[in-house]
């Protein structure tokens, strides 16, 4: 009887098998590597569940915070570029702190002038020259400094630090942009949000791809390390590819595990807790929940930086699983819309139904190109039978068939299952 | 003078192209804004569905060997902006129309833009691949040449020719929208609906006919939007997703639902972009006795990169400081 079991437990049950199906069929090795990139992605669809799920916050930032969370790990555990020490680089980097710090002090200052009887259009006007100089003395220095950098050591390099803390730095970072872009645009509605954030994670991937001082941008950064043993590292020991292949993903995925399964406990016992209770009644009716004397705005950011760090930490256990960091790699479609897709999907507002979505849909991303290949060399192979000529590059245009797949399945989604396949469960109607 | 022109040239003509691309974009959001209650983010993409249309009839037109004395992308215009008008009411019957019929929330419809978003890259990615394309295989860009002889310069004034019947197909538009949202019954209709949809139901409009004309409209002008996007740079399946931000940061500057607002924003934000990244050292060099420090080359605002950044900051401080856009938006 189908009925007896619960929903939840029959779909993860499916998806198990699904797993295994794989596993037989394209090897062990493969498998892993599958897990821990849906590990990642189930630690960022968790954080969009704390966002959207919780609190009804849109983020379609989540490119930018993925982005910032893959360059924050390249900068703490990149092994340090002496090149960049031993320059004038870091002397010139902090003539342009210098210079920042002196912006900064113009605009505040400008923005006290009403202490001096400045008032009105005229304050406004002085405000805006102030930014206007800030952001000229800034340029000042900072331009020559990283044209210098560039030039003569590339990029700064990172720290030489263990990549734990590059993930927790990745997350840190995340929160704190999230912190700012919160104070700025959480006011607005949530359209208004939606169009905001999308916008700062394009501004982010600009910044991040041109900052070449920083990132080296284009040229991208590699080798990253792991925070286990690569598969090298056995291969060195004497062990052969495949089953050191099998050790290095299976350490990285127990490392993947305990996270996820750490964060997922902290969360559940948030959302069953008072703090979760709070955070459903300022998402359904924040009107009830502001007359009752909740602080709206201060736990709207709160709940925005804090899935804005899952998001981080998620974005740099990618890159440093994957080992490069590639600014151009990164695209809305794949990191902002799919991570859409997976919340949707599993059912926003149900740690659960956010699990099941990230495992599912990654499978389902994976799995669409080759059977795409394979439909494709059957209507192919049709086709030239009568005589219409094969279909061109099958092998690309399967590629981009995931897209096509991932925007059916959302728009069936909304349409049959609006709340997602495990969704949100109510406290009150038990 | 010669610096006088080259900046005429270099911004206020690609400054009004790029307006006119933004304010046909802008119109449709704000419009479908104004009477369906939800941003639509699919938008762009119909754009770039619009430029693909627009392309697979020139190209055919094109083998026929018929040449026109304009490109041929204007020449087969119309028919695409009807065959995009279509799709777009097939896309609200496929995608939109059960999700309202439902009464999900605008929020829900917006999720539901990403679908559409999604499904209609994947199938512009299939079947045209990821290569960039040019409506310029065949035929080449005829440039129109203004000698300033009479008013002391020695640089011409150029534009392309298909830069000026961008800027004319604009303005004919424009004026067509608004004799339509003025003098016809439906265009009255669909102003009452944005205003206050329950009470133009209950007197009597047919609501279900006017969101089709919103469709149309859009469709019809996002076709128009991309042709000449494509057709002023290049063809690309991500070709309008780039201009997306720009062009919400119009319709929102001009007020969401208020297609003159849109009007206004598009034009507000193309030549804001295009001010900020213009190479101001050429107009300051002239003037380099009386300016204290050296005026060096690469003189701009923002570097080209950021151009994006350039309608973001304005769209936030247009929120900050008048959420309801220049003229009055709608507020849902």
């Amino acid at each position: 009887m189908i009925g007896r079991i619960p929903r939840p437990v029959a779909l993860f049950a499916a998806l198990a098998v699904l797993i295994l199906a794989i596993a037989l069929t394209s090897g062990v090795p493969y498998t892993t590597r599958l897990l821990v990139e849906a590990g990642a992605y189930a630690l960022i669809v968790l954080g969009l569940n704390i966002q959207w799920g919780y609190g009804g916050l849109f983020n379609f930032g989540i490119m930018g915070f993925l982005m910032v969370g893959g360059a924050s790990v390249t900068f703490i555990s990149y092994p340090l570029n002496s090149k960049f020490w031993n320059s004038d680089g870091p002397m010139l980097l902090g003539r342009a702190l210098i210079a920042a710090l002196i912006a900064t002090a113009i605009i505040l200052a400008a923005r006290q002038l009403h202490r001096l009887g400045v008032k009105g259009v005229l304050k406004s006007v002085l405000v805006a020259l102030a930014w206007f100089i800030g952001y000229i003395v800034f340029r000042s220095q900072m331009d020559p400094a990283t044209v210098y950098i560039v030039q003569n050591a590339g990029f700064v390099g990172g720290l030489g630090l263990p990549v734990v803390f590059g993930w927790a730095f990745g997350g840190a970072v995340a929160g704190g942009i999230a912190y700012i872009i919160g104070r700025i645009c959480l006011g607005l509605r949530s359209d208004y949000l939606a169009i905001a954030t999308i916008g700062i994670s394009e501004i982010l991937r600009q910044l991040i791809k041109n900052n070449q001082w920083l990132t080296r941008g284009t040229l991208t950064v590699s080798p990253i390390k792991w925070p286990v043993p690569l598969p090298q590292d056995y291969q060195a020991m004497g062990v052969d590819t495949q089953t050191s292949l099998l050790y290095a993903r299976g350490g990285f995925l127990l490392v993947v595990v305990v996270v996820v399964a750490l964060v997922m406990f902290l969360l559940m016992r948030a959302y069953g807790g008072p703090w979760g209770r709070m955070m459903r009644a300022i998402r359904d009716n924040y009107i009830a929940a502001d007359s009752m004397g909740k602080d709206i705005k201060a736990r709207q950011l709160e709940i925005f930086v804090l899935g804005s760090v899952l998001i981080g930490i998620g974005g740099s256990i990618l890159v440093s699983f994957t080992q490069i960091f590639d600014p151009n790699s990164y695209q809305t479609i794949n990191h902002t819309f799919f991570i859409w897709v997976m919340i949707i999907v599993g059912g926003a507002g149900n740690n659960w139904g956010a699990l099941f979505g990230a495992l599912f849909i990654y499978i389902v991303w994976l799995l669409s190109e080759p059977l795409a290949q394979a439909l494709f060399g059957g209507i192919s192979y049709w086709s030239s039978h009568i005589g219409w000529g094969a279909i061109p590059d099958i092998e690309s245009r399967s590629l981009q068939m995931r897209v096509f797949v991932l925007g059916l399945v959302i728009s069936v989604a909304l349409r049959y299952a609006p709340r997602g396949l495990i969704p949100e469960t109510s406290q009150t109607s038990r | 003078m010669d610096q006088l022109i080259f900046f005429f040239n270099k911004v206020l003509i690609s400054g009004t192209v790029l307006g006119s691309i933004y304010a046909l974009g802008a119109i449709g959001v704000t419009l479908i804004f104004g009477i369906l209650r939800f941003a639509h983010f699919a938008h762009g993409d119909m754009m770039t569905m619009g430029a693909f249309v627009a392309f697979m009839l020139a190209l055919a037109l094109a083998t026929t060997g018929v040449s026109f004395p304009v490109p041929t992308g204007f020449v087969v215009l119309p028919l695409a902006m009807i065959i995009t008008a279509i799709i777009a009411l097939g896309l609200d019957k496929a995608f939109y129309a059960p999700l309202r019929k439902r009464g999900a929330k605008p929020v829900i419809l917006l999720i539901a833009s990403i679908g559409v978003t999604l499904v209609i890259q994947g199938l512009i990615r299939l079947f045209f691949g990821v290569d960039t394309r040019s409506f310029f295989e065949h035929e080449s860009k005829s440039i129109v040449r203004i000698a300033t002889g009479a008013i002391g310069g020695t640089r011409d004034i150029t534009f392309t020719q298909p830069q000026l019947l961008m800027i004319i197909l604009t303005v004919v538009l424009c004026v067509a929208l608004h004799f339509f949202l003025t003098r016809t019954r439906l265009g009255k209709a669909m102003r009452a609906m944005a205003d206050n949809a329950d009470l133009a139901q209950v007197s009597g409009i047919n609501t279900a006919l006017v969101v089709r004309v919103t469709w149309i409209i859009a469709g019809a002008l996002a076709c128009c939007g991309g042709t000449m996007l494509a057709l002023d740079v290049s063809l690309t399946p991500d070709l309008a997703f780039n201009i997306e931000l720009s062009i919400f940061a119009a319709a929102i500057v001009g007020g969401l639902g208020q297609a003159y607002g849109a009007i206004a924003g598009g034009f507000l934000i193309g030549f804001a972009e295009t001010l900020a990244v213009f190479d101001w050292s050429v107009l300051l060099k002239p003037l380099q006795p009386i300016i204290p420090f050296q005026v060096n080359a690469g003189l701009s605002l923002v570097p080209t990169e950021y151009k994006l950044t350039v309608s973001f900051v304005i769209l936030v401080i247009v929120l900050l400081a008048r959420p309801t856009g220049i003229f009055k938006g709608a507020s849902s």
